[in-house]
């Protein structure tokens, strides 16, 4: 009885930190926050004032009021994969904050787990747009699974040099121990060549300019989210939220991890957030043949060199 | 429910739909968006698909062409959605009313929340406009 008594303890406290705390409504809040942020920094850039900082809750407090329209000729599926991408990238986000806020805990090779449970949500948004019956939505679909080739390909090349930088270690825990224990692997040269390389990765990710070519609105009228209202684009946009701040704490995780109290990582935080944001308002967008050039050539080329040169020890 | 409303009318994300309008009230209201007049600072954002719609900015006389269109834009348009009409040719079709393909105003075909007034509005006169909306929203209920 008193085993049962833990095993259910143990339960509540697994859906705990999957619901509340490093989970769903901790990252949902941060990567609304860190969304204002994108709105108000880009709003300051272009001379405007900004919306106040509840904006981003606002619109997914209205967007949950609003009717959701099913479009003539739309499958099962384009209800389904919003809540789909967003349970599988709320896993991710648990074991990333997990292994932050509690250290000590994960499991041998939570980093690859953490790397395919990242590339859900774009998995999602293209089941959900082209099952909308709309050939705006799949233009947007193919041209999401076309950059999720992309930059998969050298997003992997820089995990795999840190990787190689702390031994081999696929725990994300080793990986914190080992940068606690000899600083962070952004300050040697191939470290700095892989940050670089997956921070432009995680910029396409986020679908942020200039890789929004999936959603952007002057041309396919928002692309993949064309056919979504209502609750479902509450969904997608939360998703995206939790997205924002589960691929930035994964960043900090393998390039800045050396000192992760509070202060420190919210200040990391903000920073490689506001890097991002700069890149996104100085760069006009690609096209899709453009953005794939440029990560199967340069990038991949650049994530070569930054593998070799960790190998040698640099 | 108060709660949503209020959302609601905190973040309007706007559709724009020019039909047949001679593109001075599109640039004006493109104008609300520019540094001067900044309307993101109330959370009103204009969108590219009419499924993300909480207004439907209407500018220009609805010709023969246009009303079905527009109709089918409306319908596609998920609820509660406002119309609002701006300038004079949307509101009682200017110079155009004896005009051969132009059967009808605006306010027979939609129903219409708003009439901003003017060849073009001032985009003083737009944010006015939709100042008196969100009252009007805000009391209804
Ligand atoms: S109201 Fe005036 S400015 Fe606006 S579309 Fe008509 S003619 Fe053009």
């Amino acid at each position: 009885m008193v085993q049962g008594g833990c095993f259910g303890e143990e339960k509540m406290k697994t859906l705990f930190n999957y619901l509340i705390f490093p989970g769903f409504l901790f990252s949902a809040m941060i990567g609304l926050l860190a969304g204002w942020l994108d709105r108000k920094v880009t709003a300051r850039i272009q001379w405007r004032v900004g919306p106040p900082w509840y904006q981003n809750f606002t619109d997914i407090i209205k967007l949950s009021g609003k009717e959701t329209v099913v479009p003539q000729g739309a499958r099962i599926t384009f209800l389904l994969s919003p809540y789909l991408g967003l349970l599988g990238l709320v896993l991710g986000a648990t074991i990333l904050g997990q292994t932050v806020f509690f250290s000590g805990q994960g499991f041998t090779g939570d980093l690859i787990v953490v790397v395919y449970l990242m590339a859900i949500p774009a998995i999602a948004v293209m089941t959900g747009a082209s099952s909308s019956a709309n050939p705006l939505a799949s233009v947007g679909a193919s041209r999401e699974m076309k950059l999720l080739l992309g930059y998969e390909l050298p997003f992997i090349l820089a995990i795999i040099t840190v990787i190689v930088k702390s031994n081999g270690a696929i725990r994300l825990g080793e990986i914190i121990n080992h940068q606690a224990a000899y600083g962070s692997s952004v300050f040697s040269l191939s470290g700095a060549i892989a940050f670089i390389v997956a921070l432009l990765c995680v910029q396409a990710k986020l679908g942020f300019a200039p890789f929004d070519i999936a959603e952007c609105e002057q041309e396919i009228m928002g692309g993949t989210l064309i056919e979504y209202s209502g609750l479902p684009l509450a969904v997608f946009k939360l998703t995206k939220a939790v997205l924002l701040s589960t691929t930035l704490l994964f960043l900090i995780i393998l390039f800045l991890g050396k000192d992760l109290s509070p202060a420190f990582l919210i200040l990391k935080f903000i920073m490689i957030l506001v890097i991002a944001i700069l890149i996104k308002n100085t760069n006009p967008r690609l096209r899709i043949d453009q953005a794939l050039r440029f990560f199967w050539g340069p990038l991949t080329i650049l994530g070569l060199v930054g593998l070799v040169l960790a190998t040698r020890g640099l | 429910m108060d709660f949503r409303l209020k959302a609601l009318t905190k973040s309007i994300w706007v559709f724009h739909i020019s039909t047949a309008s001679c593109n001075n009230c599109d640039i004006e209201i493109l104008d609300c968006i520019t540094p001067r007049f900044d309307v993101e600072r109330f959370g009103i954002q204009l969108i590219g698909s009419v499924r993300h719609a909480d207004a439907l900015l209407v500018t220009g006389v609805v010709n023969r062409k246009a009303a079905p269109l527009l109709k089918k834009v409306y319908a596609q348009a998920p609820k509660p959605c406002v119309v609002v009409a701006v300038g004079q040719c949307a509101l009682s079709q200017n110079m155009f009313r004896f005009g051969y393909n132009c059967p009808e105003p605006l306010d027979k075909i939609l129903p219409v929340d708003v009439y901003i007034p003017g060849c073009p509005p001032k985009p003083e006169a737009i944010i006015d406009g939709i100042v008196k909306l969100v009252n009007k929203v805000r009391q209804k209920k």
